[in-house]
């Protein structure tokens, strides 16, 4: 199958990358751009470990062909941190113990962000709701909710 | 002993009981660190795997020529590509494995493979896979071990006699193996109850649930080496099953280990690793093969279902008098279910005086089964916790009191032979009794379960190679995969040795090439036996430090003591030298300092966790919600202690998944019906409270910190907590898992009925 030319704009750069039309936004991002931060758990949208934010909705990649994010502004797990500052997430994460394994911690992560970025004080049954779409087997969530809440707490405390 | 819910630091300790961030963690949470699908390389070819489309075959023909002739395609391999291990006159187990890698003349299971392809793409090579034509002559399958026991069953391996029948059968059977324990007088010890109760239990296999799917790279040279990226639970241990596949010495493969996303048990065997050699081999170029989603469900890891049959006896003061136990474990494809493992467990925790437990390991047309965290014990402990539940309910008896005074203690005679060290078990009943949790309220349609558990923890064979570096900080290399947060473990403790901060320790997780031997990371073993291969290489770095401080102040090494990280002199002026100064001064010294250990741990120490559940039925529903859980486990010493909560939060939330809602649900042809975690359902944060957890502290006496394995424990009693809270929210006793809304809404209605 011949390549289709794609242009967009990832973590704040424009990117410009050749994948195949049936491709998935996931393996393109993965294969052709080499952004392997997004990781594939299932390929059917199951388990959010491929969550990026596509033009500002949190999406899973794998379910979204790669020509459907033409021109499109993505953010990825590599895209959180800023120059060489951690998201606040990304520090309670470390912080809580919110990762045994990690494989599934970059989707949690974006989703996370897509949560605080909408509403900055959620509740623990808001958090819970908010990462349903997102399966980890290592933790039990406990600390992967603990410290969503830690970070929403730190961000208002910096912000009032 | 200290229970606590806030582990503090212990007395003498500086670093061990503190809760640094672990020193990978950066990489993971910026998608840096590189797991099993994340290596790329140059001229790389990517493998897709054929796979049997039925359950049980016999395989008439594989042609390949269509295959062979699509765009892109480099190799092919079938089962004829593989040193036929069985007429070579291998070893039973490297069989069977080598013919779950790749079936040779039958397939046993959906999933099973058939073929492998390289090709340029992962496109190209699905199609050549699917272009591959296999022609197959149906067999009948078995899918339970019911029918697979059953006189007249058709065979999955025709010549198999069952192994501990003494005589030996003279007819070949599904049944690979049988197990027994005993102890004194069974006829006594129902004849001294008051109360017996008979039940039979049943559980479905779950799988283990990792969200990293299998993936493997190879690089054969011509030369003959090769190179195996993989993320697994123990990197040598891959290469030796992988050469033992290919009929290879081992030293010809160097195994690079990748981050591992998840495996509890299932990633400490090989499935694409010897296929990504063979096809690599085959094509002259590297290749990567990863497994999707539907083939990890259909052809790796699930745990067993079981059957298991228990009678046991109690008289009116809560004394246990006498146990009858009979199991059935499906294996799988090939022998090797955990039963073995469940008839050492399944009474473990108590001081019975008489027991019989008889267990049989049976093979079924589904995957070979693969270890899941604690193999054997959950499906065990379901069944005796449930019944030791319904007799502390006969005699009317608090359930942690009738546990407490069966309990097994420090010289106990274990079910299983050895008598026990200094255990924790009694700890970890009066931590959930003690617990605020233990005297709540419950509401209308809830109840309360508690269930206790019982883990051998392994030991094993560790090695561990220090370097002191030119800044005087360290290098700690180690061959153990770090599942969730060891790095983080081997850094506190080689820091407590040495006397200096956390921060100056490096642990890397070193390729088969660049550390020493390392068993897999499983048994719960590597905080105790590769810690401590750590602890004795940092012992042996101090001692040699503190010789190159006597030298270089020229007195005997007895007036030298190291204290908070330097040489002091004892009984001079000497101004101390730091590990950085005396790194610096090594050319005058000896040159670099380093130090190996390695060992065979025979230092681990057993563990025991109780637990507690409050659960909500809904009675028009059957749906179960899970209120409120906490669980106590016995932990010898927290090294670092968020990461131990995280093993008794994950293994406790794994068993309610068990308990409520995962099952391979199969169709009556023998395929999977529920190959996808939309119809697998694990638990999920919305379907959770917080797990609160009770770390209790019963140093392991041998062991330097008193580590205990803390990985597997926590799996082994939610099955029965939840079903005992289910059972008491609903007034009917549940006996099958998994207790899903329409099983348990079936029960409900069944009680309504009967009034």
């Amino acid at each position: 199958m011949s390549r289709t030319h794609l242009t967009c704009t990832i973590n704040g750069d424009e990117v410009e990358f050749l994948t195949e039309a049936d491709t998935s936004l996931l393996n393109a991002l993965r294969d052709d751009v080499g952004l392997t931060g997004v990781k594939e758990g299932c390929g059917t949208g199951d388990c959010g470990a491929c969550s990026i934010m596509l033009d500002g909705q949190l999406t899973n990649s794998c379910l979204v062909f790669a020509p459907e994010a033409q021109n499109a502004d993505i953010t990825t797990v590599e895209g959180l941190a800023e120059s060489d500052v951690l998201h606040p997430l990304q520090q309670t994460f470390l912080e809580g113990a919110a990762l045994q394994c990690g494989i599934c911690t970059p989707g949690f992560l974006v989703a996370a962000k897509a949560l605080l970025d909408n509403n900055p004080s959620p509740t623990e049954t808001e958090v819970r709701y908010a990462l349903a779409g997102n399966l980890c087997r290592c933790t039990g969530y406990d600390k992967i909710v603990r410290s969503v809440l830690d970070a929403a707490a730190a961000m208002n405390g910096a912000s009032s | 002993m200290t229970v606590t819910e806030e582990p503090t630091l212990q007395p003498g300790y500086k670093q061990v009981g503190s809760r640094p961030i672990r020193p990978d963690g950066v990489e993971k949470v910026t998608g840096k660190a590189r797991f099993g699908a994340d290596l790329y390389l140059p001229g790389m070819l990517y493998g897709s795997v054929l796979r049997s489309p039925v359950a049980h075959a016999k395989i008439v023909s594989i042609d390949t020529t269509a295959a062979a002739q699509m765009p892109g395609v480099k190799a092919i391999v079938t089962g004829d590509d593989f040193p036929d291990l069985a007429a070579s006159g291998g070893r039973p187990d490297q069989v069977f494995l080598s013919q779950n890698i790749i079936a040779r003349d039958k397939v046993l299971y959906e999933g099973h493979v058939v073929a492998a392809v390289a090709a340029g793409s992962v496109k190209q090579a699905k199609a050549a896979a699917d272009a591959i034509v296999v022609e197959y002559e149906a067999i009948d399958h078995v899918l339970t071990v019911d029918e697979a026991m059953a006189d007249g069953a058709p065979l999955l391996h025709a010549g198999m006699i069952t192994r501990g029948v003494d005589p030996a059968p003279e007819e070949p059977s599904n049944v690979a193996n049988r197990i027994v324990h005993e102890r004194g007088d069974l006829d006594k010890g129902f004849a001294d109850a008051d109360v017996v109760i008979e039940r039979e239990y049943t559980t479905k296999p779950v799988h283990q649930g990792y969200i990293e799917p299998h993936a493997a790279v190879a690089d054969v040279n011509l030369d003959g080496r090769a190179s195996l990226w993989c993320s697994s639970q123990g990197h040598f241990s891959m290469r030796t099953l992988t050469a033992s596949v290919l009929g290879w010495d081992a030293s010809r493969l160097k195994v690079t280990p990748a981050e591992i996303g998840g495996g509890f048990g299932g990633k400490t065997t090989i499935y694409l690793e010897p296929l990504a050699v063979a096809l690599s081999s085959k094509a002259g170029h590297p290749v990567k093969l990863v497994m999707n989603r539907d083939e990890v469900f259909k052809a790796t890891g699930p745990a067993s279902g079981t059957r298991i049959k228990v009678k046991m006896g109690v008289n009116n003061d809560g004394m246990l008098t006498a146990a009858d136990i009979w199991m059935a474990f499906e294996a799988g494809a090939f022998p090797g279910s955990p039963v073995g493992a469940a008839g050492m467990t399944i009474i473990a925790p108590y001081d019975i005086p008489n027991f019989f437990v008889e267990g049989f390991d049976v093979v079924v047309n589904k995957p070979k089964v693969a270890a899941y965290r604690a193999p054997g014990a959950p499906m065990a402990a379901f069944a005796v916790e449930s019944m030791v539940d319904e007799l502390a309910l006969a005699i009317d008896m608090d359930p942690v009191e009738l546990r407490l005074k069966n309990a097994a203690i420090e010289g106990t005679q274990a079910s299983y032979g050895p008598k026990f060290a200094r255990i924790g078990f009694v700890e970890t009943l009066e931590a959930i009794r003690d617990h605020d949790h233990y005297q709540a309220e419950l509401g209308p349609n809830q109840g309360r379960g508690i269930a206790s558990g019982f883990w051998f923890n392994a030991g094993m064979n560790s090695s561990a190679t220090v370097h002191v570096n030119e800044d005087g900080n360290l290098t700690v290399l180690v061959g153990s995969p770090d599942i969730g947060g060891s790095r983080a473990s081997m850094a506190l403790m080689a820091a407590e040795v040495l006397g200096i901060g956390y921060e100056r320790v490096n642990p890397i997780v070193a390729d088969t090439e660049a550390v020493g031997f390392n068993d897999v990371t499983g048994g719960s073993r590597v905080t105790t036996a590769t810690g401590a291969a750590v602890i004795q290489a940092c012992e042996t770095i101090k001692t040699d430090l503190l010789a190159r401080a006597a030298k270089t102040w020229d007195v005997p090494i007895d007036e030298v003591e190291w204290v908070d990280g330097q040489a002091q002199h004892t009984k001079g002026s000497e101004t101390p030298l730091s590990l950085a100064k005396l790194a610096a001064a090594w050319g005058r010294t000896g040159g670099p300092i380093s130090a190996t250990a390695a060992l065979n741990s025979r230092g681990a120490g057993a563990g025991f966790s109780t637990q507690m559940c409050d659960v909500e039925v809904d009675p028009e529903t059957g749906v179960v919600t899970v209120l409120r859980f906490t669980t106590a486990q016995d932990a010898g010493t927290a090294i670092h202690p968020s990461y131990v909560e995280g093993q008794m939060q994950g293994g406790v939330v794994q068993g309610i998944g068990w308990a409520l809602n995962e099952e391979y649900v199969h169709n009556d042809d023998g395929t999977l019906a529920n190959a996808s975690f939309l119809d697998y359902r694990i638990p999920v944060a919305s379907d959770l409270p917080m797990i609160d957890t009770v770390i209790v502290e019963v140093p392991n006496p041998a062991h330097p910190f008193g580590v205990r394995g803390v990985g597997e424990t926590g799996i082994v009693p939610p099955l029965a907590a939840v079903a005992n809270a289910v059972s008491a929210a609903t007034g009917c006793r549940h006996l099958n898992l998994p207790m899903s809304p329409i099983v348990v809404l079936e029960a409900i209605n069944q009680r309504n009925e009967k009034g």
